[in-house]
């Protein structure tokens, strides 16, 4: 009984603001406008302007999350140690987090812009005189949403590793392991769970872009994402139904994607990663 | 690989504290281990012997000093290139490995073909008395068992030399000297040197040829346990090894080693381990008073305490002049009771007063 109370006000936080809205829109999303039930999904998968954003989507996302990860975890694995200028690369990789999207499109603009920094830079110096275009495009949303990813899968990796017992390194060392054997037999595999989770994680969050795409992309091509079908439907068309449908689509998409890693994280390792009885 | 010394030839670590000052952790560490030899670093918690087995390890660079294996000076190279087995305090298994694959583990990394891999496995499980676990991860294993695991690991690879830190202090007291018969016989077997840290006086004397006693990063005395046990060199390393009487008194005779020291009606005739003048101190082991008349160092006092042990008790005993004295009496000794105690000369240790 005493517990029970102790989980009411997390049960009605989610009931009230995950639950509701996620089955209202589920509803929702079966009563389209006109036509029967399934009508809206019919008309999202049959409309090649609707169904294209999920290519266009999942094409953005999943080389941003490879990106996020595969960065970020060299340099968190250097970081593993604690020393002195741990805490300044840190927080240095860190700062982008508190940015937020808007301010990272602003910058981008100024600096990669067809007249930014960069451009004239690189023209100035004759290294490269074509246009440089890096922003209004595929590649500006890709890099915008690298930029604010990866300070996030940056810190879950380096949380996880730093979790690991490093006298394993060290033990490992005695044995004759060289440093990549080290990585490869002992850190990777304790790791591989941890790494299935940011991948998850960053990939949810690359997969629902939305601000990067219309202010560094090209929203009416190759960045149109799905959020933004989902946003035209509600707030161009007015069609709630519609947009909800499109919602529901989106994180069914996101939900597959983090079914199949997961599933794949079954077959690792998930122990304890301390080396003793402690 | 085989070898016929290791010599440490002045080996020091320094590290930086948070302040930036210099610590010196180890010392000018300078002793030759010859094969089969089983040594003991001993000391309390920070006297720097986990720093001395790190740096032969190869785990910590040297700030000075070198490592020699033979002509081989090993203190260049990194601990993957040394080969010396080492077994760590918290055993440091590889949790996500089966006993199999842990122990298996340095002679994969040595390109050992897969054959002869699995047959020095079985056999390094059947030393330590390990057959019938190999497939279980560490998780699913005892203290005792890992740490079993922890030995066949350092062990199979054949090293030259195997390092121990503390290697004991994790298990319960049975266990412990189990293990401990364990380690002399498997030490036995392979007839490799042993380096093996340790801050319990009981566990160095029992296993060790030699015991290097280690106070504040400097080496106090390299000797025999024998040795250790009944002539420290000094105080320090007679407090570490159960001198537990320690008494400030002063000079009233000196020829030679034989000493007359005393104050306040105490008068004791002792052995003075190195030159005293005036002022000395007097070490004496619990154990080494007795309750049978003698006609010298007799001592009245009145019994203030006692904790039963057994066989015997440990008492504490107040002199007339009002000394605590720590004496190890029959088991009949009683609170409150007067007794008059005496200790032979050869036990009582007199080392010079510290310069305070």
């Amino acid at each position: 009984m005493g517990t029970f109370i102790l989980i009411v006000p997390a049960v009605i936080f989610m009931l009230l603001f995950f639950i509701y809205p996620f089955l209202y829109g589920l509803v929702l999303s079966f009563q389209p406008a006109q036509g029967d039930w399934l009508a809206n999904y019919a008309k999202f998968f049959a409309d090649s302007h609707l169904w294209r954003t999920l290519n266009t989507t999942f094409n953005l996302a999943l080389p941003v999350t490879i990106i996020n990860v595969a960065l970020a975890l060299p340099i968190a694995f250097r970081m593993r140690h604690k020393s002195r200028y741990q805490r300044w690369v840190t927080t240095i990789l860190v700062v982008p987090i508190t940015l937020g999207t808007v301010l990272i499109a602003e910058g981008m603009l100024a600096y990669l812009g067809p007249k930014g920094w960069l451009s004239q830079a690189l023209q100035f110096v004759h290294l490269y005189d074509g246009p440089i275009r890096l922003t209004h495009n595929y590649w500006g949303v890709l890099l915008s949403l690298v930029i604010s990813g990866f300070p996030f899968a940056f810190l879950l990796i380096l949380s996880y590793i730093t979790g690991i017992d490093p006298v394993l390194e060290r033990a490992a060392a005695t044995l004759g392991a060289s440093p990549w054997n080290r990585f490869r037999h002992i850190y990777l595999p304790l790791l591989a769970p941890g790494l299935a989770i940011t991948f998850c994680l960053a990939f949810v969050q690359a997969f629902s872009v939305f601000p990067s795409a219309v202010l560094v992309g090209a929203p009416a091509g190759s960045t149109r994402v799905i959020s933004l079908a989902a946003y035209e439907a509600a707030f161009e068309q007015y069609d709630y139904p519609m947009a909800s449908a499109v919602a529901m689509i989106m994180g069914f998409a996101q939900l597959a994607v983090v079914v199949a890693v997961l599933a794949l994280r079954r077959g690792f390792y998930r122990g304890p990663v301390a080396g003793g009885k402690g | 690989m085989s070898f016929n010394e290791l010599q440490l030839k002045g080996v020091s670590r320094h590290f930086a504290n948070p302040a930036g000052a210099r610590v010196l952790a180890l010392s000018e560490l300078t002793v030759t281990v010859p094969r089969g030899e089983f040594v003991a670093l001993l000391g309390p918690s920070g006297c720097g012997k986990t720093t001395a087995l790190n740096c032969i390890a190869g785990l910590l660079p040297l700030s000075s000093g070198s490592i020699w294996l033979d002509e081989l000076r090993i203190d260049v190279l990194p601990s993957e290139k040394r080969g010396f087995g080492m077994v760590f305090q918290n055993y440091a298994l590889f949790p996500h490995m089966t006993v199999r694959r842990n122990v298996g583990f340095g002679l994969r990394m040595r390109g050992v073909a897969t054959a002869q891999a699995e047959r020095r496995v079985t056999r390094a499980l059947e030393l330590v008395q390990l057959t019938g676990h190999e497939d279980k991860l560490p998780g699913q294993l005892s203290g005792g068992q890992q740490q079993r695991v922890a030995l066949a690991r350092a062990i199979v690879i054949e090293p030259p030399l195997v390092l121990m830190d503390e290697p004991l202090s994790n298990l319960d007291a049975k266990l412990r000297l189990e293990m401990r018969a364990e380690i002399r016989r498997i030490h036995r077997e392979l007839g490799r040197a042993t380096i093996y840290v340790t801050h319990d006086q009981d566990e160095a004397l029992s296993l060790a040829d030699r015991i290097i006693v280690m106070q504040d990063g400097v080496v106090q005395q390299i000797a025999v346990p024998a040795e250790i046990y009944a002539q420290p060199a000094n105080l320090d390393v007679a407090r570490f090894m159960g001198y537990r009487n320690v008494l400030e008194l002063d000079v009233m005779q000196a020829s030679g080693s034989a000493v007359v020291v005393g104050r306040d009606g105490l008068r004791l005739e002792g052995v003075a381990k190195q030159p005293v003048r005036r002022r000395a101190v007097a070490a004496i082991r619990p154990e080494d008073f007795m309750v049978e008349e003698s006609t010298v160092n007799l001592i009245d006092g009145r019994i203030e305490a006692v904790e039963y042990c057994g066989r015997d008790s440990l008492v504490d005993v107040r002199t007339a002049s009002g000394v605590l004295l720590h004496a190890r009496m029959p088991a009949s000794a009683a609170l409150g009771e007067a007794v008059r105690i005496s200790v032979p000369p050869e036990r009582v240790l007199v080392y010079p007063a510290a310069a305070a």
